[in-house]
């Protein structure tokens, strides 16, 4: 494989706050049309570092390159759009950049969302307004995607469809994407590199390798490692950890493990 | 004459209106209501430490409140106390510290009811042009900030990750708040600036799909609601700061009763 153009390197970053040490030491790398997974438990440090590689996060000790001109789209774990804010689809996807309807709903198309351009953001449920962020992010032409939790507030299957749709974004727009999870349970096979995190990058590399790595059974436990499915794009099977295949979604490991709950939304 | 100065009374009520439409918008979708309050409150010693330091009230009453919003922003820092907490101690001992400062001013006269209450009645041309070119300037602002302000307010953690600068324009946004207190002051009273603030936009929300919509619609019933208050203060002879308030507040009944009326008829 051809060494994918660079757009975000980190090296020997830490930061400390309040004396306390955040993040140590991390070394994280990021390239055009590669699929980078942050996983860890809450409290690693997860947004600290992805604040800190956009910028956003005083660094205390190391260094981190981007390169020049890199457009951002982001997509935040939790929307909650208060309710004295009237928006339609429109003019959500519209926020930051503007586009023509046509433009507005092709990008609808490609992420599967069945709504209206006129249509009320408020009426729209936690998985369609997850459809809608990607879209408006995608809207920017991104070089680099970030997803902050993706899958939180959706079931599994959702979540299946969501990574099946992540990895076709960026087969089709070539960006990079890096996506934050404290999901155990599911890594998508597409996954380039899988970066887990506990103030320190604890072990780094393709999914299957992570889940095997004894850093990860430590940080984890061995139970998490037994739940760690990597999803693949074959619908008929899923990998487990050691490679064994598991027959079917309904009896993939890490199911009904605080999947699916319900969501009431005061409107 | 007469007409001569209820004309003049409505055309720098609609100036207020045009200025508090869009910025009340964003009070209302950030929750800043009780924020508003606080800079209004502070008003009043901004007028006392105007005239005690000898520049003109208005520009003592911008300087304070930005004063009190930097010092709010630096006691939130501490996160000792909650933001609730620190709005009501800034905003009552502010207006509590005013009360004590404009009783010292001897030499001075200061007419204490017409700040607190507004005079919209004794409103001069001078007080007109002010009052235009200021809410000209809070217009133009608010419109190059807009697009921004509205990706900050819908979600800011996004705004941020995309590089949007959020600081300078929480700022601006500050000082816009006080600029528009001390451009409103004269016209319904340090007291219930807020109200303009935040009733209109809340009218125009019920009838809204955008934001863009919202602000122009807010801009729209402040404007009715000076237009109607001053008619009533003259007709029954009621102060106008309170009655253009009253006529704000049944404006947003009326529209919603509208609005559940229809809603009722649509569902058969």
């Amino acid at each position: 494989m051809t060494e994918a153009e660079q757009l975000l390197a980190a090296s020997g970053l830490s930061v400390t706050r309040n004396g306390q040490t955040i993040l140590n030491g991390i070394d994280v790398r990021i390239g055009r049309g590669e699929i980078v997974t942050l996983i860890g438990p809450n409290g690693a440090g997860k947004s600290t570092l992805v604040r800190a590689l956009l910028g956003l996060e005083p660094i205390t000790a190391g260094s981190i390159k981007r390169a020049e001109n890199m457009t951002v789209g982001y997509q935040a774990q939790r929307l909650s759009i208060d309710p004295t804010l009237p928006l339609t689809v429109r003019r959500f996807l519209t926020l930051t950049r503007r586009a023509d309807d046509g433009a507005l709903r092709d990008m609808l198309g490609h992420v599967q969302l069945d709504a209206d351009l006129g249509k009320s953001v408020h009426v729209l449920s936690g998985g369609e307004l997850q459809r809608l962020q990607l879209a408006r992010a995608l809207l920017r032409d991104p070089d680099l995607l970030v997803l902050d939790e993706p899958t939180q507030n959706v079931d599994i299957s959702g979540a299946v469809e969501l990574y099946r749709l992540i990895q076709e974004t960026r087969d089709t727009f070539n960006c990079a994407v890096l996506m934050v999870s404290h999901d155990l349970n599911v890594v998508m096979s597409a996954t380039n590199r899988v970066y887990c995190l506990n103030n320190h990058i604890c072990c780094s590399g393709r999914p299957a390798e992570v889940s095997r790595h004894p850093e990860f059974l430590r940080l984890f436990g061995q139970s998490a490692a037994d739940m760690l499915a990597v999803y693949t794009h074959d619908h008929d099977h899923d990998h487990g950890p050691g490679g064994e295949i598991v027959q079917g979604h309904d009896h993939a490991p890490g199911d009904g493990h605080g999947h699916g709950h319900d969501h009431d939304h005061a409107h | 004459m007469l007409d001569d100065f209820l004309t003049r009374a409505v055309i720098a009520g609609f100036g207020v209106a045009v200025a508090t439409g869009p910025l009340g918008c964003f009070v209302v979708w950030r929750r800043m209501a009780y924020f508003g309050d606080t800079l209004a409150h502070s008003a009043l010693l901004g007028v006392a430490l105007g005239f005690l330091i000898g520049i003109s009230p208005t520009a003592g009453t911008i300087v304070t409140g930005i004063m009190i919003a930097l010092a709010l922003v630096w006691l939130q820092g501490r996160r000792t106390w909650s933001s609730d907490t620190l709005l009501g101690l800034l905003s009552h001992s502010a207006l509590a510290c005013g009360l004590i400062a404009v009783t010292f001013m001897d030499g001075v006269r200061v007419d204490l009811m017409a700040y607190l209450f507004g005079d919209i009645l004794a409103v001069t041309s001078a007080d007109i042009l002010w009052i235009w070119s200021g809410a000209a300037l809070i217009t133009a602002i608010i419109f190059v900030l807009w697009r921004s302000l509205v990706a900050l307010t819908v979600n800011e953690e996004t705004a941020l990750a995309e590089g949007i600068a959020a600081r300078p324009i929480q700022f601006a946004f500050v000082i816009l708040i006080a600029l528009t207190v001390a451009l409103a002051m004269k016209v319904i009273g340090i007291l219930l600036i807020t109200a303009l603030l935040i009733i209109p936009p809340a009218t125009a929300r019920q009838f809204s799909a955008t934001p863009e919509h919202m602000a122009v619609g807010a801009i729209l019933t402040g404007a009715l609601a000076v237009a109607a208050g001053l008619y009533g203060s003259f007709s029954w002879d009621t102060p106008a700061g309170p009655s253009i308030v009253a006529a704000a507040a049944a404006l947003f009944a009326a529209g919603f009763l509208t609005k559940s009326l229809f809603s009722v008829i649509l569902r058969g």
